[in-house]
């Protein structure tokens, strides 16, 4: 698991960092995108992994840790999803109010 | 003492969160009542943050636990002298800021009073907190905030540069995710007080993860801070922002300081300590070489506003120079204060100067997307701070001279007294003082003398050499600039004090190697 995991990571790392040196700027939001899929597995790995662990204590008196997984990075993985998403929503406007200032979608307004 | 004291603690994010939000209630045809709003807010501010320097200055650090979560667990925020003095730099910079775009400014698009009242809750939150995926959040809501303020008023050149900016900072964030997450992993805990007591015990296998997962967090902090190779993007981006929020933004690259100051710091705690680990060697090489590159810009640059922005970048290679060096950690907190009013200021002062030079650029106002948005002419007379005041000349120019001094750090201002600490504290360690330490005190003086060449021919050229004289100067506009230099001056009489209080701020830094004992008078 852990190899089909970090070959997932990598693979989206590296198709994010192709993707947003491209001069395109849709190109640019689709690989900032991807790098934050990346990154969001990236933290939950961080987390160890762990198969049929709970991440919630049930009622029990004397809850064992060992056998729930940690639910810290599963929150952090929450937070960084809405704010990429947020961002990415929000690059996705100026991208398009520069593509009507400049009439090109070249990153730097500008064919070269 | 009292209990309201310590919740006053979180008051500098709330109050601008309720404020902002209560804004949304009301469409822009109620401009007045919005603006009333957030002058009381960001007043507030600066007195809650007084209020805070004192209550710091006199007693042990406010620890806040928010939602009385115990400190591993909960979120806790923190009010040491450090960073009550940074929310005091921050509301005071905003108030300028604030009062500045009165005149004319907040009229050039929709939603100005609520964005800006947010940037404000991101800084305080990211200098009050003492948690590190809470310190992620708070950049987060100030570089939202930070981009729907630098395309306020629209425009070719501001969307341009918004698009790399946000790209930039996206990108950014993601190295900050992936560097916390690497320190969570590794040492189980994102509390920052807490890291420093893990830090030690982390196991020798994890070690190298650790390492790296701070120096991962810390390219994240230093392309906030504009160091040399990744601080290409400030200049641009910084003079297409329109003047008000240039001179707020002058205190955000400081943010990414204070985080390298609280965070990267633990990593030389343990047996990393002395300032010759390779952190501490690359900070001061990168710093040295931000110097240089600012020191470069600032020549070559032709219009004002880059010019300010290379001596921001100046500024922050000083800083992280010295804080890596080893140098006086106290000078390094006088020279922040005294840096970020005087760049403030003159990002403030460029508009009215440049006004004389060529047509009034007028701000150009975006048009309405939404319905409840209603456009109004930035240059309309009929605003009640419109009072227009006599001898423009006289006090751009004094004013502008006062940044010149200020940034070259000429005496008598803040200015020369800061990197005077700066210089006597390197001067001060053991004996052998190293190659690297009169590199560090001769880039210091010549990016000084850089910034008065820059300065006078900018002000030769568009103060004295104009042909005609400035058309208007409101109050609205004087008022800050004079209010921003006044501190300046009032840090230069009071220079004792302050220095003692920074020093006690320096002393209570995770990891203070420094400064020397010599420093200490």
């Amino acid at each position: 698991m852990e190899i089909v995991l970090a070959l997932g990571i990598g693979v989206l790392t590296a198709s994010g960092v192709w993707l947003v040196l491209r001069p395109r700027t849709f190109q640019v939001v689709l690989g900032l995108s991807l790098m934050s899929y990346a990154v969001n597995l990236f933290i939950y790995t961080m987390g160890r992994l762990r198969v049929d662990a709970p991440a919630i204590v049930g009622r029990d008196a004397a809850p064992d840790p060992a056998a729930y997984a940690d639910p810290l990075p599963q929150a952090l993985v929450l937070t960084a999803i809405v704010i990429s998403f947020a961002m990415t929503a929000l690059l996705l406007v100026v991208l398009l109010v520069s593509r009507g200032l400049t009439g090109n979608d070249h990153v730097d307004g500008d064919e070269p | 003492m009292a209990a309201w004291i310590d919740h006053l603690a979180v008051a500098p994010i709330l109050l601008p969160l309720a404020a902002s939000a209560l804004m949304l209630l009301f469409d822009e045809r109620r401009r007045g009542a919005k603006l009333a709003v957030a002058m009381l807010t960001t007043i507030a501010l600066v007195g809650i943050s007084i209020v805070l320097v004192g209550r710091a200055g006199s007693a042990a650090a406010i620890v806040y636990a928010i939602g009385g979560w115990p400190a591993p667990f909960g979120i806790t925020l923190i009010v040491d002298r450090l960073s009550a003095m940074m929310l005091a730099l921050a509301s005071v910079l905003g108030l300028a800021s604030l009062i500045y775009a009165s005149a004319r400014w907040d009229r050039g698009g929709p939603r100005f009073h609520a964005l800006f009242l947010l940037q404000l809750m991101g800084l305080n939150g990211a200098f009050l907190t003492g948690d590190l995926f809470n310190l992620f959040v708070f950049f987060e809501v100030l570089l939202a905030a930070s981009y729907g303020l630098l395309l306020h008023g629209s425009g070719r050149a501001r969307v341009s540069a918004a698009l790399h900016y946000v790209t930039i900072n996206v990108a950014t964030s993601l190295l900050f995710l992936v560097g916390a997450s690497l320190i969570y992993g590794t040492t189980g805990t994102l509390n920052i007080a807490d890291l420093a007591i893990r830090m030690p015990s982390v196991p020798e296998s994890d070690r190298m993860l650790l390492q790296s997962g701070l120096a991962i967090l810390g390219v994240a902090f230093l392309i906030k801070a504009a160091m040399w190779p990744v601080g290409f993007w400030l200049p641009t981006t910084y003079s297409a922002a329109s003047p008000p929020v240039a001179a707020l933004f002058a205190i955000l690259s400081k943010v990414g300081v204070y985080a390298v100051l609280r965070v990267l710091l633990l990593g030389r705690g343990g047996e990393a300590a002395d300032p010759a680990s390779i952190a501490g060697q690359w900070l001061q090489a990168g710093g040295m070489a931000t110097i240089l590159f600012g020191t470069i810009g600032v020549l070559a640059s032709r219009t004002l506003s880059r010019l300010a922005g290379f001596s921001l970048i100046i500024s922050s290679g000083i800083l992280l120079a010295t804080i890596a060096g080893g140098g006086p950690l106290a000078g390094a907190l006088f020279y922040l204060v005294s840096s970020t009013l005087a760049v403030g200021a003159l990002y403030l002062l460029i508009e009215p100067i440049a006004r004389n030079e060529a047509e009034p650029n007028v701000a150009a106002a975006a048009d309405p997307v939404f319905e409840d948005e209603v456009v109004h002419d930035p240059d309309d007379e009929g605003d009640e701070v419109g009072v227009v005041i006599p001898a423009t000349l006289a006090i751009l120019g004094g004013g502008f001279l006062m940044c010149a001094l200020l940034l070259a750090g000429l005496p008598p201002l803040s200015g020369f007294v800061a990197k005077f600490a700066i210089i006597d504290g390197l001067l001060d360690a053991q004996p052998p003082i190293g190659w690297a330490r009169w590199t560090l005190i001769a880039l210091i003086i010549v990016s000084g003398m850089a910034t008065i060449i820059a300065a006078s021919r900018a002000g030769i050229d568009l103060l004295w050499a104009s042909e005609r004289a400035p058309r208007t100067l409101r109050l609205a506009e004087a008022a800050p600039v004079g209010l921003l230099l006044a501190l300046c001056l009032g840090l230069t009489v009071f220079a004792g004090p302050a220095y003692v209080y920074m020093e006690a701020a320096a002393r209570a830094l995770p990891g203070a190697a420094g400064p020397p004992p010599g420093v200490a008078r």
